[in-house]
C-alpha cells in the first residue's frame, strides 16, 4: 500500500469516528423512542461549544471540558424529552420530525446569540498535539487518539445493553414498549434517560471534535445530522453494530471520494444510502428483516 | 364556513392582490411576489404532506430544477419566459417522476429519508457540475424578456409587470390545486392519508395514486423556482439543499395541514413574520422555532383549521 493510501485510510476512520459517535445515540433512540431526532447534531454543536466554554474557563484544561460539556448538555436533553418529547409520541410521524427540527433552529440561533455568529478557534490538546510519522508522513497524534476512542465506546455500549440490567431494560423497551410497561417497566422515565444518555453520547463526539475541527461554527451540527442519518439508515434504523460499520464505510467513502473523484465527493454518499433504502430497507447490516 | 364567506374572502383577497400590484411600493411588491412563489410551492407540496400523509424532505431539487430550467433555457436557448417557464416545470415534473417511482415504495420515515437522499444528490450535482450549472456561484444574469405572444408583447420588466406575471401563474395554481382535492384523484389520496389498507382493498393501485401525487407537487415547486429565479435572476445550488425543502413543510404546518388555504396563510405568515421579526433580531430563526413549538404542542390545525374551529364554535352559540 502507498503512503498516501494510508493516509487516506486514517483519515477517513477518524472522521467516521466522529459521525459513529453521534449516530450512535441517534440510532439507539430511535430504537427505544422511535423518534428520528433532527437536533441530535444540535447537541453534537452544544457539546463542542459549551466544552470550549468550561475549557476557557478553567484555564485551558481540555479534560475537564470532556467531562463537563456532555453532561450539561445531557441536561438539555432531559428538558426537551421531558416538556417537548413526550407530548408528542402519539402524534403523527411528522409533528414528531418538526418538532425536533423546530429545536434545531431554536439550539442553532441560541448558539449564535450566546457565542456570536462568527466561528471560534479551538486549542490544542496538551500530550496529544503534535503529530507522529506514519510511513514517512506526518500524522497527527489526536486522530490517533480519536481512532482509539471510537472502538472503545463502541465496546463500553455493548457491554452495557448485553452484560448490565439497565442494558436488559432497554432491549425490552425497544423491542416491545407495552410488555416491557406491562411487566414494570417505567417506560417515560427509560425514555428520559435514554434520550439524555444520546444527547451525551453526541455531545462528547462534539467536546471531541473541538480540538479535530479547529474551528468552531453554527454549521456544525447540521453538517454531522445529516451524514448520521445516512449511516443509520445504512446500518438499519436502531441496530448499534450496523451505525458503527456504516460510521466507517461513511467515513472512509468521503474521504476516498475527496481524494479521488471530489466531482462525486456528497452524490456518492446519498447513492449509498438510496441504494440502501431501495434494496434492503431495515439496513445493511441488520441480520434478517 | 360557508360558501358565501369562502367566495367573499377569494374577492376580497384577489382585490387587495390587484390593489397591491397598482399601487404598491417596490418592498410591498416584492414580498407579495415572494408571498406567491412560496404559496405555489407549498400549495403543490401540501397535496403530498397534507392531502397524500407523505412527508418529502427532498421537494427543493425540484424547486431547483424548475428555477435551473428556466435559467438554462433562457440563457442557451431561448430567453422566452413561457417557454422557460414551460421546460423548467416539465423538467421538475419528470425529475418528480424519476425520484418518486423509487421513493413511493417506502412510507413513513423511510419515505422522508428516501426523498432526503435523492433531494441531496441533485444538491451535490448542481454544486459539481460546474461547467452547466456554475457550480456554487449558480447561475446569474436571467434577465426578463418581454412575453412575445406572436401579435403583441407584454413587457416584464418591471417590478409591477413581473408581479401581474406572478398573480396570473399564483391564481392558476389555486384553480389548479383545488380542483385536483376536489376530483375523485384528490379523494383517493385523502383515503390513502387516512387508511391505505383500506384504499388498497377497495381496489386501488396505491403506490401510482402517490406517485401521481408526487409529481404533481413536484411540477408545482417546479413553476415555484422558474418563477422565483426570474423575479431574483439569479440561483445558486443552495435552492436545492434540504434545509429549502423544510420551508414547504413549515409553511403548510403553520397554515394547517388539513385545509387547502392553510399553505396561503402559511406563506403571508412566514415571510411577514420574518420581515417584521428580523426588524428587531437577527435571530429570526428562534423565534420561528418557538412559533412552531407552540403550533405542534398546541395549535396542530394550523392557522386556519384552528380560526375554522373558533368559527363553527362561535356560530354554534
Amino acid at each position: 500500500m502507498s503512503q498516501s493510501l494510508v493516509h487516506v485510510i486514517l483519515a477517513g476512520i477518524s472522521a467516521g469516528m466522529f459521525i459513529w459517535l453521534v449516530a450512535s445515540g441517534l440510532t439507539l433512540v430511535f430504537g427505544v423512542l422511535r423518534v428520528l431526532n433532527f437536533a441530535h447534531g444540535s447537541f453534537y454543536m452544544l457539546g463542542a461549544y459549551v466544552c470550549y466554554t468550561v475549557l476557557k474557563a478553567m484555564g485551558g484544561n481540555f479534560w475537564l471540558g470532556l467531562l463537563l460539556g456532555p453532561l450539561i448538555v445531557a441536561l438539555v436533553g432531559y428538558a426537551m424529552e421531558r416538556f417537548l418529547l413526550r407530548y408528542v409520541y402519539h402524534l403523527e410521524l411528522a409533528y414528531q420530525l418538526l418538532l425536533t427540527f423546530a429545536m434545531v433552529l431554536i439550539f442553532d440561533d441560541a448558539v449564535k446569540m450566546i457565542w456570536g455568529a462568527g466561528s471560534t478557534s479551538s486549542p490544542a490538546v496538551p500530550g496529544l498535539s503534535g503529530s507522529v510519522s506514519i510511513l514517512d508522513r506526518r500524522f497527527p497524534v489526536y486522530n490517533l487518539f480519536i481512532i482509539a476512542v471510537g472502538p472503545l465506546v463502541a465496546l463500553g455500549l455493548y457491554a452495557l445493553l448485553e452484560k448490565t440490567w439497565w442494558g436488559r431494560i432497554i432491549r425490552a423497551a425497544s423491542s416491545d414498549r407495552e410488555m416491557a410497561s406491562a411487566i414494570g417497566v417505567k417506560v417515560p422515565t427509560l425514555y428520559t434517560a435514554v434520550f439524555m444518555f444520546g444527547a451525551w453520547l453526541s455531545a462528547m463526539g462534539g467536546a471531541l471534535a473541538v480540538p479535530y475541527v479547529g474551528l468552531l461554527t453554527t454549521g456544525m451540527g447540521e453538517t454531522i445530522i445529516i451524514e448520521a442519518f445516512v449511516v443509520v439508515v445504512i446500518g438499519g434504523l436502531g441496530s448499534l453494530k450496523g451505525a458503527f460499520l456504516g460510521s466507517l464505510v461513511i467515513g472512509l467513502l468521503s474521504s476516498f471520494g475527496t481524494r479521488y473523484i471530489p466531482m462525486l465527493d456528497m452524490f456518492l454518499t446519498f447513492i449509498l444510502m438510496a441504494v440502501v433504502l431501495l434494496w434492503r430497507p431495515q439496513g445493511f447490516f441488520a441480520e434478517g428483516s | 364556513m360557508n360558501r358565501y364567506w369562502t367566495c367573499f374572502l377569494s374577492a376580497a383577497g384577489l382585490a387587495v392582490l390587484i390593489a397591491i400590484g397598482l399601487f404598491a411600493g417596490p418592498f410591498i411588491l416584492y414580498l407579495g411576489m415572494r408571498v406567491m412563489i412560496l404559496a405555489i410551492f407549498a400549495l403543490g407540496y401540501n397535496l403530498l404532506l397534507g392531502r397524500t400523509g407523505l412527508l418529502s424532505f427532498g421537494h427543493a431539487a425540484f424547486y431547483a430544477t424548475g428555477a435551473y430550467g428556466l435559467a438554462l433555457t433562457s440563457i442557451h436557448l431561448n430567453p422566452h419566459p413561457l417557454l422557460g417557464i414551460f421546460l423548467g416545470v416539465v423538467a421538475a415534473a419528470l425529475l418528480a417522476l424519476i425520484i418518486g417511482f423509487f421513493c413511493v415504495r417506502h412510507t413513513e420515515i423511510y419515505f422522508a429519508m428516501l426523498t432526503l437522499a435523492f433531494g441531496m444528490m441533485v444538491f451535490s450535482l448542481m454544486w459539481n457540475v460546474r461547467s452547466v450549472t456554475g457550480g456554487d456561484d449558480g447561475l446569474y444574469g436571467i434577465t426578463r424578456t418581454a412575453i412575445s405572444l406572436g401579435f403583441f408583447k407584454i413587457p416584464i420588466v418591471k417590478q409591477y409587470q413581473y408581479y401581474f406575471v406572478v398573480l396570473f401563474f399564483f391564481i392558476l395554481s389555486i384553480f389548479l390545486t383545488y380542483r385536483i382535492y376536489k376530483s375523485p384523484f384528490g379523494l383517493v389520496l385523502a383515503g390513502i392519508r387516512e387508511n391505505h389498507v383500506r384504499t388498497e382493498f377497495a381496489g386501488l393501485a396505491v403506490k401510482r395514486y402517490r406517485l401521481g401525487a408526487f409529481v404533481v407537487s413536484g411540477a408545482f415547486a417546479g413553476l415555484a423556482g422558474a418563477l422565483a429565479v426570474m423575479l431574483d435572476s439569479n440561483i445558486t445550488p443552495f435552492a436545492a439543499h434540504w434545509s429549502h425543502s423544510s420551508v414547504p413543510v413549515l409553511v403548510s404546518l403553520i397554515g394547517g395541514l388539513q385545509t387547502f388555504a392553510g399553505p396561503l396563510a402559511g406563506s403571508i405568515v412566514f415571510l411577514v413574520l420574518r420581515e417584521v421579526v428580523q426588524r428587531f433580531t437577527d435571530n429570526w430563526m428562534f423565534w420561528f422555532g418557538i412559533l412552531l413549538l407552540a403550533i405542534i404542542m398546541g395549535f396542530r390545525g394550523g392557522i386556519v383549521g384552528s380560526t375554522a374551529d373558533l368559527f363553527k364554535k362561535y356560530s354554534r352559540v
